[in-house]
């Protein structure tokens, strides 16, 4: 039985829901473009009738920081270089991990393929805050401190028990036979990995890489205590403009720029996530 | 399966680098934490359990725990309704659906310090639109970040902002793949919108509701990150959350073997915690009423 009561409320539901998701970004979105006068004198919400709109809070992004830009660029770059290549570290070593996990017989002690690949996705209850005085340490040991190489390591094994968690589902779901077969045509494992098997993974390696990207892009705790001078990354250069008092337009301006390219993955994510292949991921 | 002594060759690379960069200092925790090493005394000199015995009787620990699972338990409670209930609503909406699927997800992905960054100037007390839509309505301004139960408040909104659409894909797309039989055996039984829930939905979404609860439960046990932009676990000590006392006694006031310590308690209790819920969870869900 559908009530029109009933579509009203869901609808209602729905409407209510978007607007709390989209308001922080719409309030960025129109802060960006503020000036003193809107801000100073209380909330405001629509350009040209609340207040006059300038591009100021955006040109301050293109700016050098000694004319009263802000520091961004360099930040920016920096997390784009170590978010690239911990992804794709994460995804060599995480997929060949995965289709070890998914195809052949592993026995360490009493511990089975399914109790290696808990080991691995078991490593994400691991709080940042407890690994990270050993990281310090590690680290300072290895002269690795603050610098990209370092940053790359610990954000590749954050990284890769959300590899192996994805892939190993998804390499399960692709019928051994294939496999079987290139190895009869006299392809050895790693050439029927790469030749045969990985081209038929499109959709996982997506979903895997883009979790990848969210993740290392987002990721705060290690980049604000492992890395200070030589190595600038995005989160801590906002959340630092946000304590030295840069003004709300800059500040929103930087912000949006931070987060645009996840919300295009948002998009693309969509797709993969909800066609029920991560349901099954749990039975 | 197959057979091959290539078969290392995948493994080990992955397996070697965990090993090294997870394992190594997890065991230089447990050293760290049996020394006495600070700002004063650097280096692992053994004093025993006396790390332990202070961190067992700091209230502030404690406290910051009690915080933390007050936090966790609210959000993930929030979460979990509010997103069950949206993958509910769109579970049945082929065209629509993809516009709110993929709005809905966007939280999730965008990262959580620099939407805190613009959540500090929403909750501004004078200047933010919070307060300022309140009093569309008559309310009183709250001073959202600087008094205790509001800076509590905020940052589980934020939370729940956040990570709703996480709980909400999962069970959207478990919903998905559900059968069909169940629902045609509710629908021949004459059963309404509330019993095929209660009867059918609910024990067929179980497994993945205790996978995604799981998930938050672990993810939201790290809660730090928001805090340190948003209050600094103020006022007074009011959202500190251990994860961020942690970081202040170790990498601030650099009571290494100290923290070590407490890190290693932290741990312990997270795990056991995580398990006593996982067993609890599984065996109220195989009591539950089936459509079987």
């Amino acid at each position: 039985m559908r009530f029109p009561i009933y579509i009203g409320l869901k609808w209602a539901a729905l409407g209510l829901w978007s607007i709390f998701v989209v308001a922080p970004f719409l309030w960025a979105l129109t802060t960006s473009f503020k000036s003193d006068n809107g801000v100073t004198q209380g909330a405001t919400y629509i350009p040209w009738v609340e207040y006059e709109p300038t591009l100021e809070g955006w040109a301050a992004l293109f700016r050098d920081p000694a004319q009263g830009g802000i520091e961004i660029q360099g930040p920016y770059l920096a997390s784009v270089l170590v978010t690239a290549a911990a992804t794709f570290v994460a995804l060599v070593l995480g997929t060949l991990a995965a289709y070890g996990l998914s195809r052949f017989s592993f026995r360490a002690g009493p511990m089975k393929n399914s109790d290696i690949s808990f080991f691995f996705i078991s490593q994400r209850v691991m709080p940042p805050a407890v690994l990270a005085i050993p990281y310090f340490l590690l680290l300072q040991n290895t002269s690795l401190l603050d610098t990209y190489v370092g940053m790359v390591i610990v954000y590749t094994t954050m990284l890769l028990p959300i590899v192996v968690w994805v892939m190993v589902d998804f390499f399960n779901t692709v019928p051994i036979e294939l496999d079987e077969a290139a190895l009869i045509d006299g392809c050895n494992p790693l050439q029927t990995f790469f030749r045969i098997v990985l081209p038929n993974c499109g959709p996982g390696l997506v979903v895997a890489t883009l979790l990848c990207i969210i993740f290392s892009w987002s990721e705060f705790f290690f980049a604000m205590t492992l890395s200070f001078s030589n190595v600038q990354l995005l989160p801590p250069t906002v959340v630092i403009l946000n304590s030295n008092k840069v003004p709300w337009w800059s500040l929103s301006a930087s912000a949006l720029a931070s987060v645009l390219p996840l919300i295009i993955i948002a998009f693309f994510l969509e797709r993969y996530l909800s066609r029920g292949r991560l349901a099954r991921a749990f039975k | 399966m197959l057979q091959s002594r290539y078969k290392y060759v995948f493994l080990w690379p992955a397996l070697i680098a965990l090993l090294a960069v997870i394992i190594f200092p997890l065991i230089y925790t447990v050293l760290l934490s049996f020394s006495g090493w600070s700002v004063n005394r650097i280096g692992l000199n053994w004093v025993g359990w006396a790390n332990y015995a202070r961190a067992i009787i700091d209230p502030r620990f404690w406290q910051s725990m009690g915080t933390l699972y007050t936090m966790v338990a609210l959000c993930v409670l929030f979460e979990y309704v509010l997103g069950f209930a949206l993958a509910l609503l769109l579970w049945k909406q082929a065209r629509a659906g993809r516009f709110f699927r993929v709005l809905f997800i966007v939280p999730m992905c965008v990262t959580p310090v620099i939407m805190a960054v613009v959540w500090r100037t929403i909750f501004h007390e004078t200047l933010g639109p919070m307060n300022d839509v309140l009093g569309w309505f008559g309310i009183p301004p709250v001073n959202w970040l600087s008094t205790t139960t509001p800076a509590f408040a905020t940052v589980i909104i934020i939370d729940v902002w956040q990570w709703t659409s996480f709980i909400f894909i999962l069970m959207l797309a478990g919903l998905m793949s559900l059968p069909h039989e169940p629902f045609e055996a509710a629908q021949i039984d004459g059963a309404g919108p509330i019993r095929t829930f209660i009867h059918v939905i609910f024990p067929l979404m179980a497994p993945i509701t205790l996978g995604a609860l799981v998930i938050r439960l672990i993810e939201s046990s790290k809660l730090m990150d928001t805090i340190y932009t948003l209050t600094s676990g103020g006022p007074g000590s009011s959202t500190e959350t251990t994860s961020y006392m942690l970081y202040i006694r170790g990498l601030r006031e650099f009571q290494i073997g100290y923290t070590a310590s407490l890190s290693i308690l932290y741990l312990i209790i997270m795990l056991v915690g995580l398990t006593v819920f996982a067993k609890a969870m599984t065996r109220m869900m195989r009591i539950a009423p089936s459509a079987h």
